[in-house]
């Protein structure tokens, strides 16, 4: 079998030992939106409705893309959501119309959120 | 300090992130999304999601330092750690979840540096979240393929008669690195040496501070 050049035997977020840029060291403080991220993903898992290899699974499958255009917090709210899908604990129909509530309510993430805390 | 604008940046010393009065973006429409569907399905409620964003923001890498200084002064707890660092730390009082944590003490000979290249695995439970460079493409990739240029990059130089050791992490381990206790502390107790410690210390990106 003839290995093809554009194969190198490994996915795109296997990223150990090339070459890259300096090490960035800006740093931003977490919004609380990405803290609920964090927040839910613990919770969901700890309560056994995915695990951390099937989060993983979905990361990689976004693609090189979606690590150059999503931030941290943008590629783990979608693995959560992906994961809770499959898990059956919401269909793509309820998040869909809860999506064009919370959208409903305000321009910014102050006011579209509702929960407290 | 490399900011001059001090008006825009947090208690930590960094700018502040847009936050709550920035446009709503798809993806935080989707967390409000989700998190509101989990609490109408009885999954979670608001205040354990509260709960939950407490904890997490009060972890911080002052309880690795306590970790770190007590291996300094403690023989038996240095040994326990050694031998099983997720229960020697649960013992100090941590939550530190499911997965195995591993110690990696330093030599004079021997430096070692935690990565995650395939994800961003870090000791969070005793460190608190990750900060951004961890994460980022640079640290990923490089530091298994040039360690001690991209140690040089922190600022941090080793001699060549150092061995550099590259623990890369997985999902279900972490590590955390023991850092050579520093010269001039023989008399310090564990309190007085844990604020030696410094984060970047603990993941092999720098050193403790001077005493």
């Amino acid at each position: 079998m003839t290995k093809s050049p554009s194969f190198d035997g490994r996915r795109w977020h296997d990223m150990g030992g090339e070459l890259a840029g300096p090490i960035p060291d800006d740093q931003h403080d977490f919004a609380i939106w990405e803290k609920r991220v964090d927040a839910l993903m613990t919770i969901a898992s700890n309560k056994g409705h995915f695990t951390v290899d099937g989060l993983r699974r979905v990361l990689e499958d976004m693609g090189e893309d979606a690590f150059e255009t999503m931030t941290y917090c943008e590629r783990w709210i979608a693995a959560v959501n992906q994961n809770l899908i499959e898990a059956g604990v919401y269909s793509t129909a309820a998040l869909a119309t809860k999506m064009a509530q919370v959208e409903a309510r305000g321009a910014t993430y102050g006011e579209a959120t509702d929960a407290p805390g | 300090m490399p900011h001059d604008h001090h008006d825009h940046l947090s208690p930590s010393g960094h700018p502040f992130r847009k936050d709550n009065d920035e446009p709503l973006t798809y993806w935080q429409t989707m967390e409000i999304a989700i998190r509101e569907l989990l609490i109408e399905k009885g999954v979670t409620t608001a205040s354990e999601i509260a709960r939950q964003v407490d904890a997490m923001d009060a972890r911080n890498p002052a309880m690795g330092a306590s970790v770190v200084a007590r291996y300094w002064t403690d023989p038996d707890f240095a040994a326990a750690l050694l031998e099983d660092a997720s229960a020697a730390t649960r013992q100090m009082g941590f939550d530190i979840g499911p997965m195995k944590l591993i110690a990696l003490p330093n030599t004079p000979m021997l430096h070692d540096m935690v990565v995650c290249t395939l994800c961003s695995c870090y000791p969070r439970n005793l460190l608190g979240l990750p900060p951004d460079w961890y994460k980022s493409r640079a640290y990923r990739s490089r530091t298994v393929k040039e360690p001690r240029k991209t140690l040089e990059e922190f600022g941090v130089t080793t001699s060549k008669e150092v061995e550099i050791r590259v623990h890369d992490s997985t999902a279900d381990m972490r590590y955390i690195v023991i850092p050579n206790r520093p010269v001039g502390t023989d008399s310090w107790q564990a309190d007085r040496l844990a604020g030696l410690v410094t984060r970047d210390s603990m993941i092999g990106t720098g050193l403790p501070a001077h005493p």
